[in-house]
């Protein structure tokens, strides 16, 4: 019986579902796997791209977007999402541009960033959590706010000039020891505190609890609109963060800056497990998925014109998604 | 004795249509609460602007078009309980397609052909879209905005930049007014394409089922609907609107162009939001929808009117958008609360 028991258990691993619980309990297995896989690829199709400078500059771009998708993150656990991150770190690197000519230079430049970032996260806040509009709506009507403020506050600042400080540069686009780069100062810090956040904290666990089931959370207690108003602002900061490294990494501010990362930061998370639906997912896998979607976008800018290089990247995003809910489906 | 009993009848018949006009007033109180918004809006504006008069409100149809036909797409997804954020990629295709078609075989007769083969081409996006839902289970949100990508690289691939042209009777088809000034083509048009279209199938079982998919998608399935040939099909004519939709823009534009407009998708949304349909499917219309993309429209022109910055008009949009959603939940969930 034993014998029997034994090989019944050596044998378990062949079975798919004992691989499908696997790929669902740790997805980041699954994910480094693809990424180790793509840079693979990206390495016989051009041999040679692979080194430490490739390395360091695909990470420094990676960050940029993580942060934006660690907006996703938090809020999609609620069954949120914020699309207003784009504007909001378009303008928080515009409006730091603008105060450098300016007396109380760049540091009051950001100090105002952040102010204006957190008032239109507050707004997202009452919005969805006091009022209960659905944030999707709610933080696109707050991004054409923002958007269109930038856009009167661009034409005020005309005179003045503008120009990214040397310092957002040397975060934003330096590099220490000739390939770490220096923006993952500011990166490291900020996914340290998100992960912990959600692992190790009970705010973490309301954000989970609201998300899976908000009337079982309200009913044990948790004082959803709370939750949320902190929650948006929040968002709000990481994203006037991510427009302050991305300034400093292109070394341009202008108010559309950021646009272009707003659909991919809710790609990447939902690449890193994230269920759009809420309560389940972690910021772990929005980082890998953020690394996955930078690599493939930096290898398909080389290989393929731009048409083919959107096809081919919507195309991977719905392919990954697919594969995702085939195997977390509740079965 | 005659006289009462004929007077009992006609107040029970006038207890029977102000009844009908009480339930009409409740189902339809978000759509007549934006129509006087509407009117306020009309008032306001001929107030900053004394020369605004009906055949300028016509003059404008023409632009608004696209955006109507793509916040009537829109509401389509909205209600079977999805979300299309590939409408504006969708439009920037068939237009391209379109255009270029257009500008290689010149004449009339061909041009009916193109146009109906851009809508069967609309037709074939969005049962894409729809069976890509149906088949992987991924949220329609992640779907859409993938084949959002998809469809602007084929754009792209049709007309790597603006160009292309339209044919005449498909440009007066929308420009212009018909006889009077004050009946814009592009109305009549509108009117047209969603009687024509929306209409029938709303009111049909096919219709029903849109609907009971939007609302309860559980419920749907154990009463027998079909529900993923429901949403394929609600896809589907979500891109054969969004195919009118870049029909309009090559109409007035007369051309082309491969880049989707950025605000289309944002505006479509949020204007079927306004326009009382919920986010979450299967309450609504799209004559509620095309009001508030008119709203939308003459807020914008308003602050043209009072020479306020261009920019303060997006401003303001975003503010009506979030101030009437707030107001509107707010009022909701007091009603349900009692």
């Amino acid at each position: 019986v034993t014998a029997a028991t034994n090989t019944a258990r050596d044998r378990s691993w062949l079975r798919p579902a004992a691989w499908r619980n696997l790929l669902r309990d740790y997805p980041l297995i699954p994910l480094t796997v693809l990424l180790v896989l793509l840079v693979v690829v990206v390495e016989l199709a051009r041999p040679g791209t692979v080194n430490a400078g490739w390395a360091s500059n695909a990470v420094r771009q990676a960050a940029v977007l993580a942060i934006l998708a660690g907006c996703q993150t938090l809020t999609m656990l609620t069954g949120g999402i914020d699309l207003s991150v784009s504007y909001v770190a378009s303008m928080s690197g515009f409006v730091t541009a603008t105060f450098v000519h300016q007396p109380g230079g760049w540091v009051l430049g950001v100090g105002v960033a952040l102010a204006a970032a957190a008032l239109a996260g507050l707004v997202n806040g009452i919005g969805s959590g006091v009022f209960r509009v659905h944030p999707l709506i709610m933080t696109l009507g707050m991004g054409l706010i923002v958007f269109g403020f930038s856009n009167v506050w661009q034409l005020k600042s005309v005179q003045t000039g503008s120009g990214v400080p040397t310092e957002l540069r040397t975060i934003g686009s330096g590099l220490t020891l000739d390939w770490i780069p220096n923006d993952l100062l500011v990166f490291v810090p900020v996914a340290i505190v998100l992960i912990l956040l959600l692992r190790r904290t009970g705010y973490g666990r309301m954000l989970y609890a609201i998300g899976d089931n908000p009337v079982a959370a309200r009913l044990s207690g948790v004082r959803s609109w709370q939750v949320l108003v902190v929650l948006y602002v929040i968002s709000a900061m990481l994203a006037a963060t991510a427009g302050l490294v991305q300034s400093g990494l292109s070394n341009t501010a202008s108010v559309t800056l950021v646009s272009p990362y707003l659909l991919p930061s809710v790609a990447a998370a939902v690449i890193g497990g994230t269920s759009i639906l809420g309560g389940r997912g972690g910021y772990s896998g929005t980082i890998v998925g953020a690394l996955i979607l930078t690599v493939l976008g930096g290898f398909l800018s080389i290989v393929l014109p731009e048409p083919w290089r959107q096809i081919v990247f919507g195309s991977i995003v719905v392919l990954v998604a697919a594969a995702y809910t085939r195997v977390t489906a509740e079965s | 004795m005659t006289t009462t009993a004929a007077s009992a009848d006609r107040r029970r018949l006038v207890g029977v249509y102000s009844d009908i006009v009480r339930t009409f007033a409740r189902n339809n109180a978000w759509t007549l609460g934006l129509l006087a918004f509407l009117a306020v809006l009309l008032v306001f504006t001929k107030y900053v602007n004394q020369n605004y008069s009906l055949t300028s409100l016509a003059n404008s149809a023409t632009s608004v078009l696209p955006l109507a036909l793509a916040a009537v797409a829109q509401a389509v997804a909205v209600i079977a309980g999805g979300i299309d954020l590939s409408v504006s990629s969708q439009m920037a295709l068939t237009s391209c397609v379109a255009a270029t078609l257009m500008a290689s075989n010149p004449g009339d007769a061909t041009a009916v052909a193109i146009v109906l083969l851009v809508l069967l081409l609309g037709l074939l996006l969005g049962a894409i879209n729809g069976a890509l839902v149906v088949l992987t289970r991924v949220p329609d949100i992640i779907v859409t905005l993938a084949t959002y990508f998809v469809w602007a690289g084929f754009a792209l691939l049709v007309r790597p930049a603006p160009g292309g042209s339209a044919a005449v009777w498909l440009k007066d088809l929308v420009v212009g007014s018909l006889g009077i000034a004050v009946l814009p083509k592009a109305a009549i048009v509108l009117v047209i394409i969603v009687g024509v279209i929306w209409i029938p199938l709303s009111r049909s079982r096919f219709g029903l089922s849109l609907y009971a998919l939007g609302s309860n998608r559980l419920a749907a399935f154990r009463s027998g609907v079909p529900i993923n040939r429901t949403k394929v099909l609600s896809y589907m004519i979500t891109g054969l609107m969004a195919a009118f939709a870049g029909l309009s823009l090559t109409a007035s534009t007369g051309i082309g162009s491969p880049v989707p407009e950025p605000t289309y998708v944002l505006i479509s949304i949020g204007a079927v939001v306004l326009g009382g349909v919920s986010l979450a499917g299967g309450i609504g219309g799209v004559f509620g929808p095309i009001v508030a993309v008119i709203v939308l429209q003459l807020i914008r022109d308003d602050m043209t009117f009072m020479r306020v910055d261009s920019n303060y008009g997006l401003v303001a949009q975003g503010f009506i958008l979030i101030g009437v959603l707030m107001v509107g939940s707010f009022l909701q969930m007091r009603r349900s609360r009692r």
